[in-house]
């Protein structure tokens, strides 16, 4: 059942929200150990949550737009008392003082938070293999990965565990899990939501956004999660979300470009495997037969995104990650002096992957290296910003697929981080350019798996990406994807 | 092929990083880190000229607000989450130890 029909049938008193709440978590008890998406499970708060709707609604109180509706959260948004660990060991116990603004939002419409998701240690990942409290598994073959970093939250909402969740995307944490499980996941434009209470991996490239089982659920989300916070100093001003609006507006006359270095054209990035880029292109001939101009087109430096971003990502990180010193909070290892016990604490309380990126991001920093890798990956950055911007002067939107290939099996890609990293070829440029993207499913590959088509749109042009994925959602639902 | 980092600068590298690496890490990293700078010789290679660095997606400005008093967070709040406290204030070990 879509969260608009829920929230619907509880303003109106058809549906409690607490039987809504107990429908989720009996899915929840009944595939949750199989499955692995929470870290924590909060039954208590939901139900007061639950509650206080139903209490609204029986007083003839206005309730707010999600009300009633279970929600997941990722374990790495600020939740106040409530354990937030980023799945890492540093953080295991931690429970913030304060609530991110993303969570006083939702909870303000009335959304119902019936857990906190499992991620990659510190959303550093693309598998969830690297949470310190084990994998989450796809919902659709438990055998695969269900994609990261935001694995638990897709999960959750592939599982029926919730109808809407929220994940972070700093890479295409949000859209590759949404592609990997059959769902609809979006990166909004940087700053179109507070990061005020996300726990920091790249500050330059970090958003929270929506995941849902269709696209009129993941727009209503967006909509209440997008707008400016004064808490958050990169939040844009003066803007008013409005993408439910954009929902029906269809594509005709639309200019579409299918960038070419993504989607297996001439120069295109390698390892894009022939079922992904087939119901890619089925997904342009229904752009097309739905009325948009579709071209194919060039951006050339789309190719030096996965380069330039494993350099500023972990430059970023290695500077973020400094705070967990086991001053203030999280974990604590003794030792004689402070020195040392930031030392210990650290080596202890991080992973592999994490430890890897600091490092790397510690190198790219350092004296003699920082003009050859971080200074130059910068003026990628540029360059990719110059390119996206000359082409969005001839085009509205641009295609590609979402990630490489399918759902992976586990342990398949886990054991050297090249291969891992490239499942974020196609997501990583609208990262570095701050541009938002969504990934809608359409049909399957030729494992039987769910196939993600991304649209991408210049800054700010958030309800126009959730514009085409409706047109997309409603071909392939009409069985044009295969 | 000669990696392209060395075990030293791993060492150094983690030293700064204020991680406590093994034998085996050092190895691995300095392996990995190779591969992925490797990568990346790609913009390594650039001829960038005198295009500008972006550090930010959007232009950046600086956000003021009023100088007007508002509540913190709850300093009990904040203390009750820390490792260790005393009188109201973090509480950590000797940050000046022995010469080593």
């Amino acid at each position: 059942m879509s969260a608009r029909s829920i929230a619907a049938d509880v303003a109106s008193g058809a549906r409690s929200a607490a039987s809504v709440l107990d429908e989720h978590l009996a899915r929840v008890r009944e595939r949750e150990e199989e499955i692995h998406a929470f870290n924590l499970v909060t039954e208590e708060k939901a139900r007061s949550q639950a509650d206080a709707v139903d209490a609204a609604v029986a007083a003839g109180d206005p309730v707010g737009p999600l009300a009633g509706v279970p929600l997941a959260l990722k374990d790495n948004m600020c939740t106040r008392g409530i354990p937030t660990t980023c799945s890492s060991k540093i953080l295991e116990g931690w429970r913030p003082p304060y609530d991110a603004t993303v969570v006083s939002r939702l909870a303000d419409a009335g959304a119902v938070f019936v857990g906190k998701t499992n991620l990659d240690e510190f959303a550093m990942g693309s598998s969830t293999e690297n949470s310190a409290f084990g994998p989450t598994r796809n919902p659709l073959d438990t055998g695969r990965v269900p994609g990261g970093s935001s694995g638990g939250s897709a999960a959750a909402v592939a599982a029926n565990f919730a109808p809407l969740a929220i994940g972070s995307d700093t890479g295409g944490s949000i859209r590759q899990p949404a592609a990997f499980c059959g769902i609809v996941g979006m990166k909004p434009t940087y700053g179109a939501v507070s990061r005020y209470g996300l726990i920091a991996f790249g500050s330059s490239l970090d958003q929270f956004g929506p995941f849902a089982t269709d696209v009129a659920d993941a727009a209503a989300l967006y909509d209440v999660i997008a707008g400016h916070d004064p808490l958050d100093s990169t939040s844009i001003t003066d803007f008013t979300p409005n993408a439910v609006d954009h929902l029906s507006r269809g594509v005709q006359g639309l200019r579409v470009g299918v960038v070419r270095e993504l989607s297996g054209g001439a120069g295109s990035v390698e390892g894009l495997s022939a079922d992904v880029l087939a119901r890619t292109n089925e997904a342009v001939e229904a752009l097309a037969a739905a009325g948009a101009i579709v071209e194919e087109v060039s951006v050339p430096s789309a190719t030096l995104g996965l380069s330039a971003y494993y350099i500023v990502a972990p430059a970023e990180a290695s500077s973020n990650l400094a705070r967990y010193d086991g001053v203030r909070y999280g974990l604590r290892v003794d030792a004689p002096t402070t020195g040392e016990m930031n030392t210990a604490t650290r080596t202890a309380g991080f992973g592999a992957e994490v430890k890897r990126r600091i490092m790397l991001g510690t190198y790219a920093l350092s004296a003699g290296y920082y003009d050859a890798f971080y200074g130059k990956a910068l003026k990628v950055r540029t360059m990719m910003l110059r390119d996206f911007a000359s082409v969005y002067e001839n085009f509205d939107v641009l295609i590609t697929p979402t990630a490489p290939t399918t759902a992976f099996p586990f342990g398949e890609r886990s054991s050297d981080p090249m291969t891992m990293y490239v499942n974020d070829v196609c997501t990583i440029p609208s990262n570095l350019t701050g541009h938002p993207g969504i990934s809608v499913p359409f049909g399957v590959g030729d494992d039987g798996l769910p196939v993600g088509v991304q649209v991408l749109a210049p800054a700010l042009a958030d309800g126009l990406t959730f514009q085409v994925a409706a047109v997309l959602e409603a071909a392939a639902n009409a069985g044009g994807a295969t | 092929m000669s990696e392209r980092i060395t075990r030293d600068e791993v060492i150094h590298v983690a030293r700064l990083a204020r991680l406590d690496l093994s034998d085996a890490e050092i190895d691995e990293f300095a392996h990995q880190m190779s591969d992925i700078l490797d990568h990346a010789a790609d913009i390594e290679a650039l001829d960038v000229g005198d295009i500008e660095p972006t550090s930010h997606p959007l232009p950046m400005v600086n956000v003021f607000r009023a100088d007007e008093r508002r509540p913190s967070l709850d300093r009990d709040e904040v203390l009750g989450v820390a490792p260790a406290e005393q009188d109201g204030q973090f509480r950590v070990p000797p940050i000046l130890g022995e010469e080593r």
